[in-house]
C-alpha cells in the first residue's frame, strides 16, 4: 500500500497506463488515508471510488486529486470554509475541476481553507484550523492550508488550491511542497467562489515540479464562461531542464533590503542565500534588480482585494442559499443576522475595509490610488524582466508559526504575504519550491516569471529542485503513521 | 392644468429603461421570457450563485449600438462595466452590472430633446409582495422570480430639455416607435419592456438655474407618466408659491388616487460604491461592429414622417400615423409605387384610404399579410380621384378587396359599382327626373335660387342609384334639369 502512495502522481499515471497498478486501488489507498486524516485537512472525503473509473488512457488515468473547498463541485459540499455556506451543495462544477475530471482525475475530497480564502494560517476556517504535518502545533499556512497539508501529509497525491495574494505559494512553502500560482487568466475562475476577482487564480499543489506541470497542464485553458480567462499561448511540456545555464535570476533589493525588509527570519534568509549558490552552481547568474514600488504592494493589495471582496461577498444574504438567520420581520434584520452569524471576524474585517475603500468621497484616495500603485508594480516587473529571466525571493518571511501566534494581530498576519503579493498584483506566474529546513521546518523559494512564462518557470524550478534534493517522504510516512 | 400657471416653468428629464429583445440574457445563456412559471429561466450566473461569472451578450451590444446610432449618439470605442452595489432581494449578486463613467453611447438628440447618454446594464428580478395591498407595506411576505433577472437593459438618459408633461408624452411616443422600428425591443410599458422615470423641477420662467428635482419612479403607461408629471409640477408649484421648498426625493405616483407618495429621501439614498467590474473586460465597439449595427437601421419614423409631410404633402398627423407604424408606411409606399409612371396616384388621396383599410383589417394587422395588394389600393384611390367610382362605392369595393382580394377595377366592374354618368344611358338622368318629380316643393325652391333645398333631391337620386353616382355630378344634373345651372 505505502509503495503505491509513494509514487508521484506522474509516476502513478505511468504505472496505471502500463497496467502495473489499478487506478481503483490507488484511489482506495488515498481515500483510506484521507478518511483517517487528523490534520483537519478535509471538509469532505469521497465515500469510495467512482463506480466507473476513468479510462487508463486518459491523461490523468484516474489518479485522485484533492480540491480546495472554494471550488464548486456539483452535489458535493462547497462551503468556502464559511458558516454562511454551511451545507451548500452547488448545482454545477467549477471549470477547472471539470477539466481535471475530463482528463481522468478523480475527486478524492474537498480541503479545508481560510474562510473565503482570507487568511495566511488556515485559522480563519469555520471548520477549524488545519495542522501542519511537520509540527502539529503549527499552522500549515493559508488560505489553501488543507490542500497543502493533505499533499505534504501524504493523504493526497496532489491537490488544487487558489492564490489571491499568496494562498498557494505560502502554504506550499510552510508545508514543504511545490505550489504554482499561474498567470492571471491561465485557468478559468468559473465556479471558483470569488474572493478578489482580479487576483484569484487556481493552481496546483504537488510533491514535485513535474507533477505541478502535469496537473497545471490539465487545469489551464481558455473558458468561454470566464471572460478574463485567456488560456495559455502553448502547451505545457513536462519540465526537463537539468541546469540553469544562461538563466539570470534577479534578487529584488527593494523587497529584501535590510532597512525596508519586513523581518525575514535569519533561517529563511540563510536558506535563500544557499539556494542562490546552488543556482549559480547550475549555471545561473545572480543579479540585483529593482522593483521600486513593490514595498507598497501589501498596502495596495489590502485595499483592492477587500474592495472586490466587499462586493463579491454581498450576495451571501440568506435569500437564496446557505445560511439564513431570520430576523424579526424586517429584511434588514435578516441580512444583518445572517451575515453577522455567518461570517467570521476576518471576513467581516475585510468586507468593512473594502466597503470603506469604495465609499463615495474615499474612492480616489483609497481604491483609486491602490489601482495606480498596482499599475506601477506591473510596470516594475516588466522592466525587471527585460534584465532578468526570473525574480527570486523567499516565499514567506518565516517558517510555519505556532497556532494562535498571530491571530490577535492582523497586520502581523498580513506580512506573511509580503513577498507573494507583488506577483499577484502584476498577474504574473510564480512558483514556490522547498529549499530546505530551518529548525526542522520547511522553507520555500519563490521564482516568478513574466506573464505566460510557465513552461520556462517550471523548467527552471525543476532544475533547481533536482539540485536541492529536498525529500518530504519522511513527513508523509510519519503523518500517516500518526493518523493510525 | 398641464402647465404650471403663472411665472414658473417645468424642467423635465427622462430616464428610460428599455428591455432588449435578444434571445438570451445579458450575461448568461438563459432565454428571455414573459409570463412563464417563476424561476424556470435561471442558471448559476443569473441566480448569482457562488463562483458563477458573467459573459457579455454580443447581440445586446449590437442592439445598444443601433439605439445609440438611431439617437445620433457617439459610440465609445472603449467602454467599461461597473458594479453598482446595493442590497435587495431582487439583486442576487447584491450588485447590478451597469456602466458608470464610460458608457457605450453619449450625446445625440431625438424629437428636439437632447440625449445625455445611453448605457447597457442588466435587469433585476421581479419581486411580488403577497398580501392585500400588493405593495411592500402591509404585505405578508415577498417572493422573487428570477426569470427577468439579467434581461439586457438599455438606459437612455435625456438632458433636462422637456418643459411639459405633454411634451414628455410626445417624446416618449416618438422614442417608442423608433425603438420598435429598430426591432430591438417590444417597448411594451404594461409588460415593463419600456419603463420611464422622470426628474421634475420647476423654476421661474426664463431662469437658467435648475431647481431642486424630484424623481418619479417607474410609471407604467404613457397616460400615467403624463398625469404623474402634471401632478408633480402642480405640487411643486403650489409648494413654492406657499413659500415652501422642494425636497429632493423619490416619488411614487398612484394612478388610482392621483396622489404622489415619497419612496425615500436623499438622506437615505444609497452610496452605490461603483467600481470597475473585474469579471468583465473593457467593451471595445469596433468599427466593424458599428458598421454592422448601422446597416440594420431602417429609415426611422421621425424622418419618415417628415418626408411624408414635406415631399408628399400629407397632413402632419396623417404623416405620423403612417410613419409611426412601419407596416402601414411600407404598405402605403408600396401602393404609391404601384401606381407606376404616368398613372401616378395622388399621395394625399391614397393616404386617405389607409385609415379605411385599417378599419377593415383591424388595427393590429399588417396589411401586407392581407388579401389587399398595394396595387389594388392604388388602383382604387386612382379611380376615386378620376371619379370613376364614387367614394361611397369605393368603400364597398375596399370591403370586398379585404374579403377576397383581386383587382379594384375588376370588382367595380363585377359589382356594377362604376360611377354613373348622365350620358351613359344607365339611368342617372331618369333618376334625376324622378327625384325632381317626386319632390316638386324642393324643386321649386331650388329653381327659385334656394340652394339649401337641393339636399333632399340629391339624396333621393343617390338612394335610387345606390351611391354609384358622384355627388357633384348629381347636383350639376339637377340644376341643369331645373334650368338653374
Amino acid at each position: 500500500m505505502s509503495e503505491l502512495t509513494e509514487l508521484s502522481a506522474a509516476e502513478a499515471v505511468g504505472r496505471i497506463r502500463a497496467g502495473e497498478i489499478s487506478a481503483r486501488e490507488l484511489f482506495d489507498a488515498y481515500r483510506e488515508r484521507a478518511a483517517a486524516d487528523e490534520l483537519n485537512a478535509y471538509t469532505w472525503v469521497a465515500d469510495g471510488a467512482p463506480d466507473e473509473m476513468p479510462d487508463a488512457e486518459t491523461p490523468l488515468a484516474g489518479v485522485p486529486v484533492a480540491v480546495k473547498d472554494l471550488f464548486c463541485t456539483e452535489g458535493i459540499p462547497s462551503q468556502a470554509g464559511s458558516r454562511i455556506l454551511e451545507g451548500y451543495r452547488p448545482p454545477y462544477t467549477a471549470t477547472v475541476v471539470a477539466r481535471l475530471q475530463d482528463a481522468g482525475a478523480t475527486l478524492l475530497g474537498k480541503t479545508n481553507q481560510d474562510e473565503f480564502a482570507m487568511g495566511s494560517s488556515n485559522e480563519n476556517s469555520a471548520f477549524g484550523p488545519v495542522l501542519n504535518p511537520w509540527d502539529r502545533t503549527r499552522v500549515p499556512g493559508g488560505s489553501s492550508g488543507g490542500s497543502a497539508a493533505a499533499v505534504a501529509g501524504g493523504s493526497a497525491p496532489w491537490a488544487i488550491g487558489t492564490d489571491t495574494g499568496g494562498s498557494i505559494r505560502q502554504p506550499a512553502a510552510l508545508c514543504g511542497i511545490v505550489g504554482l500560482k499561474p498567470t492571471y487568466g491561465a485557468c478559468s475562475r468559473y465556479g471558483m467562489i470569488a474572493f478578489a476577482s482580479s487576483l484569484d487564480q487556481a493552481g496546483p499543489f504537488t510533491r514535485d515540479v513535474a507533477d505541478a506541470a502535469l496537473l497545471f497542464a490539465h487545469m489551464a485553458g481558455r473558458d468561454s464562461r470566464d471572460s478574463t480567462s485567456t488560456g495559455l499561448p502553448g502547451p505545457i511540456e513536462p519540465p526537463r531542464a537539468e541546469d540553469l545555464r544562461g538563466i539570470r535570476l534577479g534578487v529584488p533589493a527593494d523587497l529584501l533590503g535590510d532597512e525596508d525588509g519586513v523581518g525575514i527570519d535569519a533561517g529563511v534568509r540563510e536558506s535563500f542565500e544557499a539556494t542562490l549558490r546552488i543556482a549559480e552552481g547550475l549555471g545561473a547568474s545572480i543579479e540585483t534588480c529593482a522593483l521600486p514600488h513593490a514595498p507598497h504592494a501589501l498596502s495596495a493589495y489590502y485595499l483592492i482585494a477587500p474592495a472586490e471582496a466587499s462586493a463579491n461577498l454581498a450576495r451571501y444574504d440568506g435569500v437564496r442559499y446557505g445560511l439564513r438567520v431570520a430576523g424579526d420581520e424586517s429584511l434588514e434584520a435578516m441580512y444583518s443576522r445572517t451575515r453577522g452569524e455567518g461570517f467570521g471576524a476576518e471576513v467581516k474585517r475585510r468586507v468593512m475595509l473594502g466597503t470603506y475603500a469604495l465609499a463615495s468621497g474615499y474612492y480616489d484616495a483609497y481604491y483609486g490610488t491602490a489601482l495606480k500603485v498596482r499599475t506601477k508594480i506591473a510596470e516594475d516587473f516588466r522592466a525587471a524582466f527585460a534584465e532578468v529571466d526570473f525574480i527570486v525571493t523567499p516565499t514567506s518571511p518565516t517558517t510555519a508559526f505556532e497556532l494562535g501566534a498571530k491571530t490577535a494581530d492582523p497586520l502581523a498576519m498580513y506580512l506573511n504575504d509580503y513577498c507573494t503579493v507583488p506577483m499577484s498584483l502584476a498577474g504574473i506566474p510564480a512558483i514556490s519550491i522547498p529549499s530546505g529546513l530551518g529548525d526542522g521546518l520547511p522553507i520555500g523559494f519563490q521564482l516568478a516569471g513574466a506573464a505566460f512564462s510557465e513552461t520556462r518557470l517550471l523548467d527552471a524550478a525543476h532544475a533547481l529542485e533536482r539540485a536541492i534534493g529536498f525529500d518530504g517522504s519522511a513527513v508523509r510516512n510519519r503523518t500517516v503513521a500518526q493518523n493510525g | 392644468m398641464a402647465e404650471p400657471a403663472g411665472d414658473y416653468e417645468a424642467v423635465i428629464g427622462l430616464e428610460i429603461h428599455v428591455q432588449l429583445k435578444t434571445r438570451t440574457k445579458m450575461f448568461c445563456g438563459c432565454e428571455l421570457s414573459f409570463g412563464d412559471p417563476p424561476n424556470t429561466h435561471v442558471c448559476p450566473t443569473c441566480l448569482g450563485l457562488p463562483g458563477a461569472l458573467p459573459v457579455l451578450n454580443a447581440r445586446a451590444i449590437d442592439y445598444a449600438i443601433r439605439i445609440g446610432l438611431a439617437l445620433g449618439s457617439e459610440i465609445a470605442p472603449r467602454s467599461i462595466f461597473h458594479r453598482k452595489n446595493y442590497f435587495y432581494p431582487d439583486s442576487p449578486k447584491a450588485y447590478q452590472i451597469s456602466q458608470y463613467d464610460v458608457p457605450l453611447c453619449s450625446g445625440g438628440a431625438i424629437g428636439g430633446v437632447r440625449i445625455h447618454r445611453v448605457h447597457v446594464e442588466e435587469d433585476a428580478a421581479k419581486l411580488s409582495h403577497i398580501g392585500e395591498s400588493g405593495r411592500i407595506h402591509g404585505s405578508d411576505r415577498s417572493v422573487v422570480d428570477f426569470n427577468r433577472c439579467g434581461t439586457p437593459l438599455v438606459e437612455i438618459v435625456t438632458e433636462p430639455d422637456i418643459r411639459s408633461a405633454r411634451q414628455a408624452h410626445e417624446f416618449l411616443r416618438l422614442l417608442r416607435v423608433t425603438l420598435r422600428q429598430l426591432g430591438v425591443s417590444d417597448v411594451n410599458m404594461e409588460e415593463g419592456s419600456l419603463r420611464g422615470d422622470a426628474n421634475v423641477s420647476i423654476r421661474p420662467a426664463g431662469s437658467e438655474v435648475l431647481g431642486t428635482k424630484t424623481e418619479l419612479k417607474n410609471m407604467n403607461s404613457f397616460r400615467f407618466l403624463e398625469r404623474g408629471i402634471d401632478a408633480e409640477i402642480a405640487r411643486q408649484t403650489e409648494l413654492v408659491r406657499a413659500g415652501g421648498e422642494v425636497v429632493q426625493e423619490t416619488l411614487h405616483f398612484d394612478p388610482v388616487s392621483g396622489r404622489l407618495s415619497s419612496l425615500r429621501s436623499k438622506e437615505e439614498a444609497h452610496d452605490y460604491r461603483y467600481f470597475p467590474e473585474p469579471d468583465l473586460l473593457p467593451l471595445f465597439a469596433t468599427e466593424e461592429m458599428v458598421a454592422a449595427a448601422a446597416a440594420e437601421i431602417p429609415e426611422l419614423p421621425g424622418a419618415r414622417a417628415e418626408r411624408f409631410e414635406t415631399a408628399l404633402g400629407l397632413h402632419p398627423d396623417r404623416a405620423r400615423d403612417l410613419a409611426f407604424r412601419r407596416e402601414l408606411a411600407d404598405f402605403y409606399e408600396a401602393a404609391l409605387a404601384a401606381g407606376g409612371e404616368g398613372t401616378a396616384v395622388d399621395p394625399v388621396e391614397l393616404s386617405n384610404w389607409i385609415p379605411h383599410l385599417v378599419e377593415r383589417i383591424g388595427s393590429d394587422t399588417d396589411p401586407a399579410g392581407t388579401k389587399v395588394t398595394p396595387e389594388a389600393l392604388s388602383e382604387l384611390a386612382s379611380m376615386v380621384a378620376a371619379k370613376a367610382v364614387s367614394r361611397d362605392a369605393a368603400r364597398d369595393v375596399l370591403t370586398l378587396l379585404v374579403a377576397e382580394g383581386g383587382s379594384a377595377a375588376a370588382l367595380v366592374e363585377r359589382e356594377g359599382l362604376g360611377a354613373l354618368g348622365a350620358d351613359d344611358g344607365d339611368g342617372l338622368a331618369e333618376a334625376v327626373d324622378r327625384a325632381v318629380a317626386g319632390d316638386p316643393d324642393a324643386a321649386a325652391k331650388v329653381a327659385a335660387g334656394n340652394m339649401k333645398a337641393i339636399g333632399p333631391l340629391v339624396g333621393a337620386v343617390m338612394r335610387e342609384v345606390k351611391g354609384r353616382a358622384d355627388g357633384g355630378e348629381v347636383t350639376r344634373l339637377i340644376l341643369s334639369r331645373l334650368g338653374v345651372g
